[in-house]
């Protein structure tokens, strides 16, 4: 049986990490090589830069921030943000990224998906999608609408369709993002998370939301999620990692049992 | 020197860096005679059992790799899509392998007692330690290692087989035959666990 993974979420703008309170505010904390370490040797079983940076000139930075974290730690890790095209991918993966995600790219341009699935293989495709509750009606069956650009912009789109259309498309792996739970610390959009888990036959992220330990209960059971993505709640040390997996162990979640080990080690 | 045999596709580099980092020196090459003058080489991996061997025929590598590694006694490690082709064939491309290990590679099933699996297997998954070997030492029974895989290898002779796991099915995870070495999970994204046995690879005497 596959464990149950726990992702740190990274926002990273210029090369530094920044962390997301509804995709506003950013405000510096720190070193992402650091911070993949720091989370590395916690236990975390994978983790997720985004690069925020602004301006194309500044983004040759997150190569070198790639480069450098492969370098440091052997766990996966993947890269979003600003993911247009193959060139693109390409470039993150060498550097030494597991995976690519792609997120309001692959809306605008849905055969990305494909393409990149032929290019590196679906393992390293990871199809990242907002989604945002509205009226549910004959439109958005799910309840939720895909929305890109930090929430910005509507779709028109239904979340289970596109996470079905990207699934064909060749994603080996769907993050469902909940644009109303991010920053909440409400917990997880389990509704949605269980309800596109549970027709796509590729694993399932859920993120948004995350404020308590039982949130990542919730969403490995509730939610039937694979993995979570964790961001405020593990950043300010208010539930490392260790504490967060042995809470789950004793609720009999299967988690991968590194603690200790990734320090031993050195 | 460890020769990372460069087959045009996979995550070399990774493996690379994880070598680098425990203080051993590799090279990767698609070259004959740097594979032969290695003291160690391994297969690492991502990618299809078809494209793999059509890529190792076209740099003229399968003979190098089944006569002057496999039965030259040679150290050697396959990764993931390094252990199925070793073996006669795989499901995958219904693509022939290197031959090195009896046997084939065959799918997971789509649905295991009427529930969907979810297939490739992506994550971290239990391995147990069926057989004593080296490539073990210091690593708990029953760790996580990191797995991305839609298809398994089923050795003929079930005695090479040193580790298992569980996706739906009880597959091979790990298997040793005299100088030939190969896991299923990927050591190099593995956390401590993994380089702990890349390690052991590149102390193991044979």
């Amino acid at each position: 049986m596959l464990a149950k993974r726990i992702i740190p979420c990274l926002d990273v703008r210029d090369g530094k990490v920044t962390k997301g309170v509804q995709f506003l505010e950013n405000v510096d904390v720190g070193d992402p090589v650091a911070m993949a370490r720091y989370y590395y040797e916690q236990g975390a079983d994978e983790i997720v830069f985004y690069d925020i940076t602004a301006s194309n000139e500044r983004r040759g930075i997150m190569i070198e921030v790639v480069r450098a974290v492969a370098r440091e730690i052997f766990i996966p890790f993947s890269v979003g943000g600003g993911l247009r095209t193959l060139d693109d991918m390409r470039a993150v993966l060498l550097a030494g990224a597991e995976k690519v995600s792609i997120d309001s790219g692959a809306v605008r341009n849905p055969g990305i998906i494909a393409e990149g699935a032929r290019a590196f293989g679906s393992q390293c495709m990871v199809l990242s999608m907002q989604v945002k509750r509205g009226a549910p009606n004959e439109r958005f069956p799910s309840g939720c609408e895909v929305v890109i650009d930090g929430g910005r912009t509507p779709t028109g789109r239904d979340a289970l369709a596109w996470a079905r259309e990207g699934a064909r498309l060749g994603a080996g792996e769907l993050c469902i993002n909940s644009i109303d739970r991010d920053g909440t610390k409400a917990g997880y959009d389990l509704d949605v998370t269980r309800l596109i888990s549970e027709s796509v036959a590729i694993p399932v992220i859920a993120s948004g939301g995350a404020g308590e330990p039982k949130h990542l209960y919730e969403a490995f059971t509730a939610g039937a999620a694979d993995a979570a993505i964790v961001a405020s709640i593990v950043h300010y040390g208010e539930h490392p990692i260790p504490d967060l997996k042995r809470y789950l162990r004793g609720r009999g979640v299967e988690v991968r049992d590194a603690v200790g080990m990734e320090r031993s080690a050195k | 020197m460890i020769a990372i045999v460069d087959y045009k596709a996979g995550n070399l580099t990774s493996v690379a860096r994880a070598l680098d980092h425990l203080g051993h020196r590799c090279e990767i090459t698609d070259r004959p005679e740097r594979i032969r003058a290695a003291d160690r080489v391994i297969i690492p991996g991502v990618g299809a059992a078809g494209a793999t061997m059509e890529n190792l025929i076209a740099l003229e590598l399968t003979g190098v790799l089944r006569d002057d590694v496999a039965r030259a006694g040679k150290p050697f490690l396959g990764i993931c899509i390094g252990i199925q082709v070793l073996l006669d064939r795989s499901a995958e491309d219904r693509a022939d392998g290197l031959g090195i290990i009896p046997g084939e590679v065959v799918r997971f099933p789509a649905s295991v007692d009427g529930r969907p699996l979810k297939v490739p297997q992506i994550g971290w998954n239990r391995v147990r330690q069926t057989r004593a070997h080296p490539m073990f030492a210091g690593v708990p029974d029953n760790s996580h290692f990191y797995f991305v895989n839609s298809y398994y290898p089923m050795p003929a002779d079930p005695a090479v087989t040193i580790a298992t796991s569980d996706y739906g099915v009880t597959f091979t995870a790990a298997i040793a035959r005299d100088n030939v070495i190969a896991t299923q999970f990927h050591l190099e994204k593995s956390g401590t666990a993994g380089l702990r046995m890349l390690d052991n690879f590149c102390r193991l005497k044979v």
